[in-house]
């Protein structure tokens, strides 16, 4: 796990890989499958929930975009006041993981990209009707189309990781 | 009971809910919610290149590509058991906007008569689906997280830079939907 923070030695500008922060202990290496499927399971949640709110549908994002109607702003927003809590609750009362471990939330530092990489992601949203999460619950659900957008996704994270260097942040 | 289990899911029950991803994530395996950043590990994991961008161990964020396959599963069984297809409902304005480009289907959540295959050869089609996918993946890695990155998990931790993308993805969003793709759709 150290090596891996060797190996990628530029400055951060991403802050997600939680594995490549130097303060960071890696969870539960002893079962890793069983570790795993946790994920699997908390994603299968998400999944259903994304589809049942209509979150992944192309029309509620043009509504939101278009101001005609409150919920994508009610469901993105009663999100965020329960994360506020939660996380708050968290720190406040110091809770540990299921395995004791001490929780480990990553901070983020300031930099150009957030605005012009926020701006493109914006575009791509509006275009898609989807951002990340709800691409793979529309694949999921049936629209197999999609599977084109999530490549084209990875080519374009691609390309932004080959550029990196060169673009403002 | 399940025909209330099959309706759509109101914004008050369903907003908690994925803000309960958040401290789920963080309680049973130390992770922070984010979504965008699979992207990044299946390109450091099927892609070979020398890009530095990609040399890191993916391995040790395997959960992450479980969490998406989770996401993939939920997505099939909520559309298979969980949701009745009548039509969508939509704000009669935004019906009275798109009906101008031909598109009067509301059966299915994303809109048939945009997202088909033969579409993939028009540039309308191309736009859309290719543009706008590369434009999903350049931009969260660039950004450094997405909806579920910046927007929840970010703000919810209260950190500013998260703030400023998030009202970037809005305003990029809002000029897109509202300049850029009244054209588009004319294609």
């Amino acid at each position: 796990m150290r090596q891996a923070t060797e190996i990628y030695t530029k400055p951060d500008t991403d802050f997600e890989i939680v594995s490549l922060h130097p303060g960071y202990k890696h969870s539960d290496k002893k079962h890793p499958f069983i570790f795993n499927l946790r994920f699997l399971v908390m994603g299968i949640f998400f999944g259903i929930l994304l589809v049942k709110s209509e979150v992944i549908s192309w029309f509620r994002i043009q509504e939101m975009f278009r101001l005609q109607s409150f919920h994508m702003y009610g469901v993105i927003g009663s999100a965020v006041v329960t994360g506020i809590i939660s996380v708050w609750l968290i720190k406040r009362f110091n809770i540990k993981t299921i395995s004791g471990e001490e929780i480990f939330i990553p901070s983020k530092k300031f930099h150009k990209g957030q605005i012009f990489g926020g701006l493109l992601f914006g575009f791509g949203w509006a275009l898609t009707g989807a951002c990340p999460g709800p691409m793979f619950a529309q694949i999921g659900s049936g629209a197999l189309v999609t599977t084109v957008a999530l490549l084209s996704a990875i080519a374009g994270t691609w390309v932004y990781g080959l550029f990196k260097e060169s673009l403002p942040h | 009971m399940l025909e209330i289990l099959k309706q759509p899911m109101p914004w008050y029950i369903a907003g908690p809910l994925i803000g309960l991803m958040v401290p789920l994530l963080l309680i049973l395996g130390n992770k922070p919610f984010g979504i965008s950043s699979s992207l990044r590990h299946i390109c450091a994991a099927c892609i070979p290149s020398k890009i530095p961008f990609f040399q890191y161990n993916w391995k040790e964020e395997s959960w992450n590509l479980f969490l998406i396959a989770g996401i993939v599963i939920g997505g099939y069984i909520a559309a298979a058991f969980l949701i009745d297809m009548n039509a969508v409902n939509v704000n009669p304005n935004l019906a009275k906007a798109l009906s101008r480009y031909g598109i009067d289907n509301y059966q299915t959540l994303v809109p048939q008569q945009i997202f088909n295959w033969p579409a993939l050869f028009t540039a309308r089609g191309l736009i859309m689906i290719v543009g706008g996918g590369f434009l999903v993946g350049f931009g969260t890695r660039y950004a450094g997280g997405c909806t579920s990155g910046h927007a929840i998990m970010g703000l919810s931790n209260l950190q500013w830079p998260s703030l400023v993308a998030t009202i970037c993805f809005m305003a990029g969003g809002f000029f897109m939907a509202n300049i850029l793709l009244p054209i588009i759709l004319t294609l």
